[in-house]
């Protein structure tokens, strides 16, 4: 018994399982744990066909970084707000649920007609990954796809600059706490109308 | 290895498939970006699942790019949902119809 197989068939049911549970879940903190184990999972999956960097990437990135990242706005959002169970447009979960069976079921089909469910990877992926995998995969990135590369740090970039932009408030602590600093204390003086808290258009 | 690579790809859509149904079920804006992560997820899969099929290395760098990618989508769209949240004090995307006619 091959030990790709025994990890396949213990990591693929915890990965789908995992997915289903994350989306029966009302609270938003349970679902993104569920997903955090889905994401560990998929990420032993990607240890097994034989991508060891994108495996630690994988924890790095999705499993610490954007997940502490939803925590966060989850907790910010406040957690014990649980949504409403009634459906807006009728028959909408139903229909949601036998089109996913329908698009699983054609899937599954494509991948029988397109690659054959006997179709084992080649052994030669020891050529491709010459001097580890980590290695390989840089040399093809500062190579080949050196353009796309550095298109992506300049996306990472704007990535950040906007979310700034977008999670700003209007109003600027800072600049009226030493706007009053300086004024001189009258205490005759009206205070400035209290302007309304996000005059930003939102999207 | 001993497990067809079709096995991957079969898990790859369910899990898509999960996370799109998702999508249409769920009504919390963080539930629904989650599972848009899933959907991600479940495609840089069949990359990998691909990549290895094939002998080459090309699909892991694209699976690379998708999560680059995805990264920066989060970013924004958490942004994006926290300033809604502060106009409407909901994170329910029923609530935000402001473009709708």
């Amino acid at each position: 018994m091959a030990a790709d197989w025994i990890v396949f068939w213990v990591c693929a049911p915890i990965s789908i399982g995992s997915a289903i549970a994350m989306l029966l879940q009302r609270n938003a903190v349970h679902a993104a744990l569920f997903l955090i184990v889905n994401l560990f999972t998929v990420a032993v999956l990607y240890l097994v066909l034989g991508a060891p960097f994108l495996f630690a990437v994988q924890i790095i990135v999705y499993a610490g970084a954007i997940m502490v990242l939803f925590l966060f706005v989850i907790m910010l959002l406040g957690v014990d707000r649980e949504e409403r169970l009634v459906e807006r447009l009728r028959g909408q979960r139903t229909a949601a649920i036998l089109l996913g069976l329908g698009v699983v079921g054609e899937v599954v089909f494509a991948i029988r007609a397109g690659v054959g469910f006997s179709t084992r990877a080649p052994a030669g992926f020891g050529a491709a990954n010459g001097g580890g995998n980590p290695q390989a995969l840089g040399r093809l990135l500062f190579r080949a796809y050196f353009l796309p590369f550095e298109v992506t740090s300049i996306l990472l970039m704007v990535a950040a600059v906007a979310a700034m932009v977008l999670a700003r408030r209007r109003e600027r602590p800072v600049a009226s706490a030493e706007r009053r600093a300086q004024e001189p204390i009258e205490p005759s003086e009206p205070s400035e109308p209290s302007e309304p808290r996000e005059e930003e258009p939102v999207g | 290895m001993r497990t067809p690579i079709a096995y991957f790809l079969v898990v790859s859509a369910a899990l898509f498939t999960i996370g799109s149904v998702g999508v249409l079920v769920r009504r919390n804006a963080l539930v629904i970006f989650m599972s848009v992560e899933l959907q991600l997820n479940a495609v840089n899969l069949a990359l990998v699942a691909f990549s290895r099929m094939h002998g080459s290395l090309d699909g892991q760098v694209l699976a690379f790019f998708s999560m680059v990618v995805a990264a920066a989508e989060v970013v924004v769209g958490l942004a994006i949902i926290v300033s809604v949240y502060r106009r409407r004090r909901s994170a329910d995307v029923d609530d935000v119809n402001l473009l709708k006619w």
